[in-house]
């Protein structure tokens, strides 16, 4: 029987007729209780049941997932992986998850294809070099890797962007984080179930949450389609879907659903080699190592539960996408889909106990989340194992909206989500 | 592209529409607002999934007026000009 991944275990099995290997994780029945329930099945919720079995010994949880493990966002982003964030706080926020991300394939052993091959936020005018500027200064104050592009430099990594004087979104330079990159965004998922799994962590699939168990004014475990199961802790982590279990356990959130909307198109050869987003197009895109080229936009305007895209917004990332660079014109798109994510005023997330007690939350990451798995995986498991907040997760917490001490990304960073 | 019913000009381009917020979600009045009630008016939502009572606005017209959608299936249920708690 081979249990771990290697070049080594691939070469026997090949040897053996690929007869030795068994699934990635187990799918056990649910237990009637645990030391934790964790409430969604996608990166955030399975990083989560990992870290709590790694970093504080809990390995008596369960992974409650309505449809199939990846299947929400987590299965639905454009891969990429970046911490070029503004504040502080996000800086150490994002810098975690970015730092765990560089050591995940060998800490899951699972290859989840990260390639740092380094991401270009573009700057349109002198006013947006400006800004560029403060935003590179305001990172390597913070330790995080940043560089500020001249044209050429922009020029050097993207060299088949539109750069013609007649341009609609003319180069002016460029924020450059080397570090940022791509990952595979299934192998995430997979990479962080299987290892939770052998943890002793049980991944229930296919098992929705009907109601929270409250009693004396505490959350003591969930009513699913498979029973009741009871738990000391709860977490959540359901992106767009926080609001409608927030109702079940009888408190509103600070957020609104919306689609977030990608495509890919049809695999071409290396054409393109770095991230790039253009702020003033509204449009990201990178090619992912099979050759699509993949295309990322920002909200459709319409709050939604539908996990499709409205064609307006469509139109208006592709016409941004052929601004950038005409010779896209050609492709053909494959796949269009979308993702409902869960908008915060602060474009911030929220990490922390929710006003049902006993109940922990790791939401709000709008259109951010995929980069940021390993550290929403470990804050949250943090607050399950301790109930207590450490100081990374410290000032996401739920509270900031009453106090005023909100962390503006989009007004920070300047990144759309 | 869907079509919104204004209640002042009729049926017309989706992106002629800004959402706008909760139906219902009136300002707190008078001197003495408790912080918990402030932070709910400024930040908490609803946000349902199913039917939803919403502020939009028409921006070609520049009227504010209350619809009712789907949220999962997007089917507008009614439209209607401001009355009731946000009688201007």
């Amino acid at each position: 029987m081979t249990r771990s991944y290697s070049a080594l275990s691939l070469f026997k099995e090949g040897l053996a007729g690929q007869t030795g290997w068994q699934p990635a994780w187990r799918s056990p029945e649910p237990k009637p209780s645990y030391d934790a329930i964790i409430i969604g099945g996608g990166g955030h919720g399975l990083a989560t049941a990992y870290y709590l079995a790694r970093n504080h010994n809990i390995s008596r949880a369960a992974v409650m997932e309505k449809g199939w493990i990846g299947g929400g966002n987590t299965g639905r982003n454009t891969t990429v992986v970046r911490s070029n964030y503004y504040y502080p706080e996000s800086v150490e926020l994002y810098g975690l998850a970015h730092r765990l991300y560089e050591g995940l394939s060998k800490d899951l052993n699972y290859n989840i294809m990260l390639s740092q091959r380094g991401m270009v936020s573009l700057c349109h005018s002198t006013i947006e070099m400006e800004i560029g500027a403060r935003t590179v200064n305001a990172m390597q104050i913070s330790g995080i890797d940043a560089e500020l592009f001249s044209p050429g430099d922009v020029r050097r990594v993207a060299p088949i962007y539109n750069f013609s004087p007649d341009g609609r979104f003319p180069v002016f330079g460029g924020v450059w984080q080397g570090r940022a990159g791509t990952a595979r965004h299934d192998a995430v998922a997979w990479g962080y179930a299987r290892a939770a799994s052998r943890l002793g962590v049980d991944i229930i699939q296919n098992c929705e949450i009907s109601d929270f168990i409250i009693e004396g004014g505490r959350c003591r475990g969930v009513q699913t389609t498979r029973g009741a199961i009871r738990a000391e802790r709860i977490g959540m982590a359901v992106a767009g879907h926080s609001s409608v279990l927030a109702g079940k356990a009888g408190f509103r959130l600070p957020i609104n659903s919306y689609a977030l909307q990608a495509c890919v198109s049809e695999p071409v050869k290396p054409i393109l080699d770095t991230v790039v987003l253009s702020p003033g197009a509204g449009v990201y895109v990178s090619q992912s190592d099979k050759g699509e080229i993949v295309i990322g936009g920002g909200l459709d305007r319409i709050p939604s539960y539908a996990q499709r895209g409205n064609l307006p917004t469509l139109e208006t990332v592709i016409s941004g996408l052929l601004e950038m660079f005409p010779v896209f014109g050609q492709l053909k798109l494959m796949r269009q889909w979308a993702g409902i994510v869960d908008v915060v005023p602060d474009s911030s997330p929220i990490i922390g106990e929710s006003p049902l007690p006993n109940l922990f939350l790791n939401c709000g990451w709008g259109t951010g989340g995929f980069k940021a798995i390993p550290a929403g995986g470990t804050l949250l498991a943090n607050l399950l194992a301790t109930g207590k907040h450490n100081d990374i997760s410290r000032p996401f917490d739920l509270d900031r909206f009453a106090s005023g001490r909100l962390i503006d990304e989009a007004a920070g960073s300047g990144i759309a989500h | 592209m869907q079509l919104f019913p204004c209640p002042f000009c009729g049926p017309r381009d989706e992106t002629e529409f800004h959402y706008g917020g909760d139906a219902g979600n009136v300002r707190p009045d008078g001197a003495e607002v408790p912080i918990d009630r402030w932070a709910g008016y400024l930040y908490l939502r609803g946000n349902p999934k199913g039917t939803a009572r919403e502020i939009w606005v028409h921006m070609s017209c520049g009227e504010f007026f209350v619809m009712e959608r789907d949220t999962v299936t997007h089917k507008v249920l009614s439209s209607s000009a401001l009355g009731g708690e946000h009688a201007p």
